[in-house]
């Protein structure tokens, strides 16, 4: 049956523009008629450290009127490890394991942002089956993440187990290759200061064709399953709308910034590595609404599919492992690179005095800048609307505290 | 859009702003941060503040900006050198609002203070702290004792 015509009245148009739908703005509780005689206050909730949705350690002190959030406060830090004091005390080389643990579900695209920023300090060139192998990589790790922060969010809105379990299960087949390529399901390890790690398995190639037939698949049986889904529409449409012009005072990143409709993408507007050679959209939204931050990360999953597709097909034959330098010597000046990551745009800045280790290395983390704007977006919502936005965001506490 | 174009439209704009011009950066003088950045955001569409971050160079610390234009495509890195004496700055947030959690980072990590911040508080670490850990004189205790607490907590 088409999905259409299992939401009855409701048209095609509507799903576009929202128009029609449930407008958090004239629920009864943001009106509340004040009653004679009754004391009411405003209440002070502390959503938690520890809480089922905040995805981490994050503590939100939420001003409460009624079922109103009239301001939020985000406290962060409760997962800082002090990296960037730990990569001046380490050489190049070592801080690499560091950095799967800032983005810990995309630490190869995190991998990849700070060895291209030490290889464009070292002036360091690589050979091109390298730049495909790490293209494909750090793209597959692109799915695994969106898979995560799709289903994570289905889950906090209510759909219990259910699409959380089938992205899990897309997401294992990932973690798996990876299991085979570098011996890590989490943090991976695999990229090298002028390489990779290990080659490409052999069955490889069969197996990521075959996984990208399958996923293809999957991601109409989301559609069908969660993206126009009638409660979830009406959980997700018009709630937590983020104006373009705010996303970017904000310095907000990624999918988020473009489902407010920004059409921004590292990877399309300056290409880093080969990301001209590949032929792919820029999936964006129209409201910056939960919903739009949801359906752009399902459309860049099959976006990222296509780059794999044409990776694997124009991969060129080589070594892609080759002798790299246990230490490497920098020569004094700074870089600051950033590269696409699955939450946003990650940035190093790395200042180098002419020794082995860096004198300074900054981490610009997507997910800080995406959950300063949070406030802006959750004030006036109601409490469990807070939930849902936090849910749309995707935000890693590990690269937040660091 | 070139570095040098942006220096020249500064120079003809603000005199005696820039102390120092670098290969990919502009070093200007702390006291017209402000008018420079608010110059650039509003004649080269420098919409976004990208990242602030501070550097330790043990007799000053270094303040930079990274600023970026989604027209121009073009990264601008603004420095301000800033005395040990002396560690104060003026505030973007009223530009940009992410200032306001970076320059919190900064703060924290080096005690830069950022004048007219709205809520300049530590953002990573405990609120009764001290020290500022990114400096490269801090010294790394075994132990810490926090304040209003009688117990040893392992720290390092």
């Amino acid at each position: 049956m088409d999905r259409y015509e299992l939401m009855g009245e409701m048209d095609t148009k509507d799903i576009k523009t929202g128009e029609g739908w449930f407008d958090p703005a004239h629920h009864p509780s943001n009106h509340p008629e004040p009653v004679e005689g009754l004391r009411s206050e405003e209440l002070i909730v502390n959503m938690g450290p520890q809480h089922p949705s905040t995805h981490g350690v994050l503590y939100l002190e939420l001003r409460l009127d009624g079922e109103v959030v009239i301001d939020c406060r985000p406290h962060i830090g409760y997962l800082h490890r002090s990296c960037e004091k730990i990569a001046e005390n380490r050489t190049y080389t070592q801080f690499i394991p560091f950095t799967d643990r800032l983005d810990y579900l995309g630490a190869m695209n995190n991998n990849l942002g700070y060895v291209l920023a030490v290889e464009k300090l070292l002036n360091l060139q690589v050979n091109e089956r390298v730049h495909y192998v790490r293209t494909i990589t750090a793209e597959l790790n692109r799915v695994a993440s969106h898979l995560i922060a799709l289903g994570t969010f289905a889950q906090d809105l209510g759909a219990y187990a259910t699409p959380m379990f089938y992205c899990f299960n897309d997401r294992e087949k990932i973690v798996e290759l990876f299991d085979e390529l570098c011996g890590g399901r989490l943090t991976y390890n695999y990229m090298r200061i002028g390489g990779v790690q290990t080659e490409l398995p052999a069955y490889a190639d069969k197996y990521i064709k075959d996984f990208i037939k399958y996923e293809r698949q999957k991601l109409k049986e989301y559609n069908e399953l969660l993206t126009y889904n009638a409660i979830f529409l009406a959980r997700t449409k018009k709630v937590g709308i983020l104006k373009p012009e705010v996303a970017i005072n904000y310095s907000v990143t990624g999918p988020m910034l473009r489902a407010s409709g920004v059409k921004w993408d590292l990877r399309k507007e300056e290409p880093y590595m080969i990301y001209d050679r590949f032929k792919f959209d820029i999936p964006v939204g129209a409201n910056g609404d939960s919903w739009d931050r949801f359906k752009v990360r399902l459309d860049e999953v099959s976006e990222s599919l296509k780059i794999i597709e044409q990776a694997l097909g124009g991969l060129p034959a080589g070594n892609a492992v080759s002798k790299v330098n246990k230490v490497y010597k920098a020569p004094p000046g700074e870089v600051y690179l950033r590269t696409e990551n699955p939450k946003g745009e990650l940035g190093f800045y790395l200042v180098s005095d002419g020794g082995l280790k860096p004198y300074r290395n900054k981490i610009r983390s997507p997910s800080f800048s995406n959950l300063a704007v949070l406030p802006e977006i959750i004030r006036g919502l109601n409490i469990s609307d807070a939930v849902c936005v936090l849910g749309s965001t995707d935000i890693v506490m590990g690269e937040i505290d660091r | 859009m070139e570095l040098s174009q942006l220096v020249q439209a500064i120079r003809e704009k603000f005199p005696e702003a820039i102390t120092e011009e670098r290969k990919a950066a502009i070093v200007i003088k702390k006291e017209s941060l402000l008018a420079v950045a608010g110059f650039l955001k509003g004649e080269f569409l420098f919409e976004n503040l990208h990242c602030v971050s501070g550097v330790d160079w043990k007799d000053k610390i270094e303040v930079v900006y990274h600023l970026y234009s989604f027209k121009h495509k073009f990264m601008l890195t603004l420095k301000v050198f800033l005395n040990m004496q002396d560690l104060t700055v003026e505030t973007l947030s009223g530009l940009w609002k992410s200032a306001n959690w970076l320059e919190r980072e900064t703060y924290d990590l080096f005690g830069v203070k950022f004048l007219n911040h709205p809520d300049l508080r530590r953002i990573l670490n405990p609120d009764e702290w001290t020290d500022f850990p990114l400096r490269k004189n801090f010294d790394r205790p075994d132990f810490f004792r926090l304040p209003q607490s009688d117990g040893l907590k392992a720290g390092g």
